[in-house]
This record gives C-alpha cells, sequence and structure tokens, in this order.
C-alpha cells in the first residue's frame, strides 16, 4: 500500500485510502485545551449553537500555562473553565496538575495508533507514542468537541534517520536542537516527520517526548515514531486503551530521508530569538546567565529532574542565578520528592514550582528583566516569551541548564560526565 | 485606498510576536487586544492599521503557538488580509477558521504603504503604487468556503458538517 504513519493512521479514522495531498474528515479519539486556549473554545462552542459535548469521556480541559493565576483576567478565565466543565460534566485538570502534554497520556487518556487534536501547538509531543497528535486553533477544538471530528489535509513525510551512539553528556534534546538547526524553522511545515534510528531505539520513551514535543518548531504537523516493545510497554502501563501500533510500509513514499550519525554530536544551544539558530555548546560556553528554567512540556519529566539532580547534588546555584525547577505534573513532582531530587535542588538554592508550564509562557513564576540572559529547557526563545521583550533566551537539555546553573555561565555538561548516566 | 504595512523584521513571525503571551491569557475583548499587536517587536504598529489594509510579510508567517487570538487580534484590528510568502501550519487553518484572509505571494516588490487591491476571483494582487499586478497562490477552495460564510463555525452551521467540501 507504500503508506507512511500519517497516511495509515488517518486512513484508520476516515475509511478512506488516505494519501498525502488528500482532505478527509476523520474521528478523533481524543482531544483537549489548556487555560490560554479554553476560554475560546467556550466561546466558539456557544457560538455553534451546541447544547452538548458530543462525548465526556473524550474531552478534558488543563488549567497549565498561568497557574496558580497571577492576575484578575487569569482567575476570570480559570472560573470560566471551571463553570464549563461542571456543566458539561467534562474532565478539569485544576491548577497545579501539571502540563496537559503530561498529563494527556499519563492519565491513559491516548494509546497507539489513536488521532489526538488539542488546543495548543505542542500536541504534537504524543507522535513519540506512536499516535497522529496535532494542535489545532480554539474554533477546530470546538468543532470536534461538537461532532467528534474534523477535516484534516494528509501530509507528507519527511524520515529522519538518527543514527550513531549519543556521547555521554548529549541527549535527545540535543538530538532534536541540531534536526531543528538544520531544516529550520518552516522546513517541515504542513508535513509529519517520522523518526528512527539506533538513537531513538535507545532512548527512554520520557527522552522520546522531547523530539516529538519539538517537531512544531520546524512546522511540523506531527512528530511520529515507530511503537517499539518500550512504548507498547509504556501504553500498557498508563493506559486504560490497548494499544493499536501502526508501522509505515518498507516501500512508503517519503517526500524526503535525512540520515544522521549523532556519535560526536556536541550538547546544542539554541540562541535568541529563534528556535533555529542552533550551536554547539563551544560556541556560546561562558555567556553570562542569570535564570535557568528546568521544566515545560519538553523537558519536565522525571529523567530530566534526575539528570538534573544528578549534576546539582551537594553543589551550590552561582551568586545572583535563579534556577527555577516546574516538574511536569504531580506525579512527577511526588515521585522527584521520594528519589531526593527535590531535597538537592532546594539544597543548591533552586526554586521549585508547582507543576505546569512554569516561566516558559513570560505570565508569571519567573519573568525576565531587562537585559537578562536566561536558559531554558522549554521549546522556544521567541523574543518576549519569557514575558520582556529586551530579554534574550537561550534553548537547551536539562544537563546543559543545570551545569550553567552551578557556572552562572553557559556551561558545558560533558564536564560532569562522571555525575551522568 | 488600502495600504500595505510591513513589520521591520519580515520573516517567521510567529504568534507570540502578533499578540504576547501577556495579554492574551488575559484579555478576551479581540478589539481590546488588537491594540497589542505585535507590541513587543514594533510598538505603536496597531495604531497605523486603518480599517481595509493589509500586512505584509516574508515567510513562515504564524509559526509558533496556537493561539487563535493572533488571527482574531489581526482581524479586529482592521486588516482586510495578509499578504506573505508563506504561513505556518496551524495559523494558516485558524485564519480562515476566525474569517480572515490569507494570502502566498511573492512579496518582495510591495513596500510599506504602498496602495494595494486584491483579487481573490481572478488570483491578481495589483500593488497600485508600483502598477503592476501580483499573480498570488490560489486561495484552496475549502479555505475559500470559510470564508465566505464568515468563518468555519457559519459554515459547519450552514453545512451541517464538511461532506460538502471534503
Amino acid at each position: 500500500m507504500r503508506q507512511t504513519i500519517a497516511e495509515k493512521i488517518l486512513s484508520e479514522h476516515s475509511g478512506r485510502n488516505a494519501k498525502a495531498g488528500d482532505n478527509v474528515i476523520a474521528d478523533v479519539d481524543f482531544c483537549f485545551g489548556q487555560d490560554g486556549t479554553s476560554g475560546m473554545i467556550i466561546d466558539s462552542f456557544r457560538k455553534m449553537g451546541a447544547e452538548n459535548v458530543s462525548n465526556k469521556d473524550k474531552y478534558c480541559m488543563v488549567l497549565d500555562h498561568s497557574c496558580p493565576s497571577p492576575n484578575i483576567g487569569v482567575s476570570t478565565i480559570h472560573n470560566k473553565i471551571r463553570d464549563f466543565a461542571r456543566e458539561q460534566n467534562v474532565k478539569v485538570f485544576d491548577v497545579g496538575q501539571g502540563v496537559c502534554h503530561q498529563l494527556v497520556p499519563e492519565n491513559g487518556f491516548i494509546a497507539c495508533g489513536d488521532l489526538v487534536l488539542g488546543a495548543d501547538s505542542h500536541t504534537c509531543t504524543y507522535g513519540a507514542i506512536n499516535i497522529f497528535s496535532t494542535g489545532v486553533g480554539s474554533t477546530d477544538l470546538a468543532i470536534t468537541l461538537v461532532s467528534g471530528k474534523n477535516w484534516f489535509m494528509v501530509p507528507e513525510t519527511i524520515k529522519i534517520v538518527a543514527g550513531g551512539e549519543l556521547p555521554k553528556g548529549v541527549y535527545s534534546k540535543d538530538v532534536i536542537l541540531k534536526i531543528i538547526g538544520d531544516i529550520g524553522a518552516d522546513g517541515a511545515t504542513y508535513k509529519a516527520v517520522e523518526f528512527y534510528g539506533k538513537v531513538i531505539n535507545r532512548l527512554s520513551v520520557d527522552a522520546r517526548f522531547t523530539i516529538s514535543n519539538m517537531a512544531v518548531e520546524m512546522g511540523a504537523k506531527c512528530g511520529l515514531m515507530a511503537a517499539d516493545k518500550k512504548v507498547v510497554d509504556w501504553v500498557k502501563k498508563h493506559s486504560v486503551r490497548d494499544p493499536k501500533p501502526v508501522e509505515a510500509d518498507d516501500d512508503a513514499r517519503y517526500e524526503e530521508v535525512r540520515e544522521y550519525d549523532f556519535t560526536d554530536l556536541s550538547p546544542q544551544i539554541a540562541k535568541p530569538h529563534t528556535v533555529d539558530n542552533v550551536c554547539d555548546v563551544e560556541e556560546v560556553e561562558g555567556t553570562s546567565i542569570s535564570a535557568v528554567s528546568i521544566g515545560t512540556c519538553t523537558n519536565g519529566r522525571l529523567e530530566d529532574l534526575e539528570i538534573a539532580a544528578k549534576i546539582l547534588k551537594g553543589r551550590k546555584v552561582a551568586r545572583d542565578v535563579k534556577l527555577i525547577i516546574t516538574p511536569a505534573s504531580k506525579k512527577i513532582y511526588l515521585d522527584a520528592v521520594k528519589k531526593g531530587y527535590v531535597e538537592t535542588f532546594i539544597t543548591s538554592g533552586a526554586i521549585v514550582n508547582n507543576p505546569g508550564c512554569g516561566p516558559c509562557v513570560g505570565t508569571h513564576q519567573g519573568v525576565l528583566a531587562d537585559g537578562e540572559n536566561a536558559l531554558s529547557t522549554a521549546n522556544r526563545n521567541f523574543k518576549g516569551r519569557m514575558g520582556n521583550p529586551n530579554s534574550n533566551i537561550y534553548l537547551a537539555s536539562p544537563a546543559t541548564a543545570a551545569a550553567t546553573a552551578l557556572e552562572g555561565e553557559i556551561a558545558d555538561p560533558r564536564e560532569h560526565k562522571r555525575r551522568l548516566a | 485606498m488600502p495600504h500595505s504595512h510591513r513589520l521591520r523584521i519580515q520573516n517567521d513571525i510567529n504568534t507570540d510576536y502578533v499578540i504576547s503571551g501577556r495579554y492574551k491569557f488575559k484579555i478576551q475583548d479581540m478589539k481590546e487586544l488588537s491594540k497589542h499587536i505585535f507590541e513587543d517587536i514594533e510598538e505603536g504598529f496597531a495604531a497605523k492599521i486603518k480599517p481595509g489594509d493589509f500586512l505584509v510579510a516574508g515567510g513562515n508567517f504564524g509559526c509558533g503557538s496556537s493561539r487563535e487570538q493572533a488571527p482574531a487580534a489581526l482581524k479586529a484590528s482592521g486588516l482586510c488580509a495578509v499578504i506573505a510568502k508563506s504561513f505556518a501550519r496551524i495559523f494558516y487553518r485558524n485564519a480562515f477558521n476566525v474569517g480572515l484572509c490569507l494570502v502566498e505571494c511573492e512579496t518582495n516588490y510591495i513596500d510599506d504603504m504602498d496602495e494595494l487591491e486584491l483579487d481573490l476571483d481572478e488570483n491578481i494582487l495589483k500593488n497600485l503604487t508600483k502598477g503592476v499586478n501580483i499573480e498570488i497562490k490560489p486561495v484552496p477552495g475549502i479555505m475559500r468556503k470559510f470564508l465566505d460564510s464568515g468563518g468555519v463555525i457559519e459554515y459547519f452551521k450552514e453545512h451541517g458538517g464538511f461532506e460538502d467540501v471534503v
């Protein structure tokens, strides 16, 4: 049949033989919104004249971007969301539960082979567990809320083969930053990306989420991976539904195939103010940094916190550096407490935020000063992203972030090699 | 006659630049929100726009966040269309969904404050200041239907689904 993963999932959900370029109407398995988009979802839902959410078990709302609320405007929107959840008897994850992109897979709403929509651009995250998931706006989400469906243009697919073996101190974040630097911020626009290769196979599911999460930063509609044993086990452990793994055909038609050998990859840094402005850490080592953020839907998972804790253990964050750590969910937070990471963070001088998006969107919990340089494990470094257009944001892995927090300047995590797995 | 407006930054204008998270999380009124468009990259830009004007940009306009407030605020500012070399995916859908027209074409030969006239039926953008006609990529049929209805909700309500266009 020569089909890619995207073509197969969209065929399965539309009842048509879908190929790149076709438009199809497909059934959606799960959808959700967050606090920045749900207000408009509710408005669009009302505008459609709808009375009921089509399937209450296939929808949730997450208050994560700005939580707990930093101002009256946000508090009003949060209450609007809570009222709607009560009225429609749908699930809402209230402030402090975590980031939508951790909560949706962690709570088992989705499984391999699904078609998922989220009113958040980083919905592509679940491609890592073999799900066609993509971000849409509030009105598109409302249409799915009312009808259970939406229309899709079937995307072309770019295949990326990540070969070689990652050196110590180099992680999945470095892999995806390198790829985005090469392809560019619009190199995969309207397209699906499929990731394969030895490097991917060896990564944990946590680490794979980081790669799929950032597919949208090169314009992609989704960032898909095959469901190997690790993925199937992960989904079975978390999901209430059976995984239905979808593989691309051996002779699937790809628009482009890119092959990499990451054996000699350096830790990567995205410099201000675009995500594709990527360089090796050596190029910017020594750049003064006074705010460090570890967390977000990209790198706020337990493995990320473990990497940071190993580097920080028994050491002190540099003077004048604010190291802000935000676990991606309450479960991760509790696990990090049990494993002693939180104690390590606090004694090192770090601040541990409640689970959520933390300072990533610039509304609270670490807004930058004029002229300030920040290094973050997030996925965007746009001007003003962390609340101040006169500041600069560098993006990197949790290891690079922890090493940087200790020095007060961009540092190479490979210098902490003995502490790293 | 409607004019073009160009930002100092041309490529990869993301939706954070269109409308900052600082505002979109707390202001629900689009007219009010539209006063803050492009504030982080070019203060005072919103005040220059007159009803019916065009925004002209380079490639990958609207990348980044899925915030529908971005096209909704652009529409509320009075802009009749955004003309760019290319658009990011989520923004592209969102714009037509809220009834904002997007046009893809070569934009190198349009300067700030040129007088423009758009003809979607003939696929021509007329630059009246320069006396040239620029060929535009035809707006996809499905998007044109949403636009003609005034947005995707209006279309969906009229037709009860997308079966007529897909």
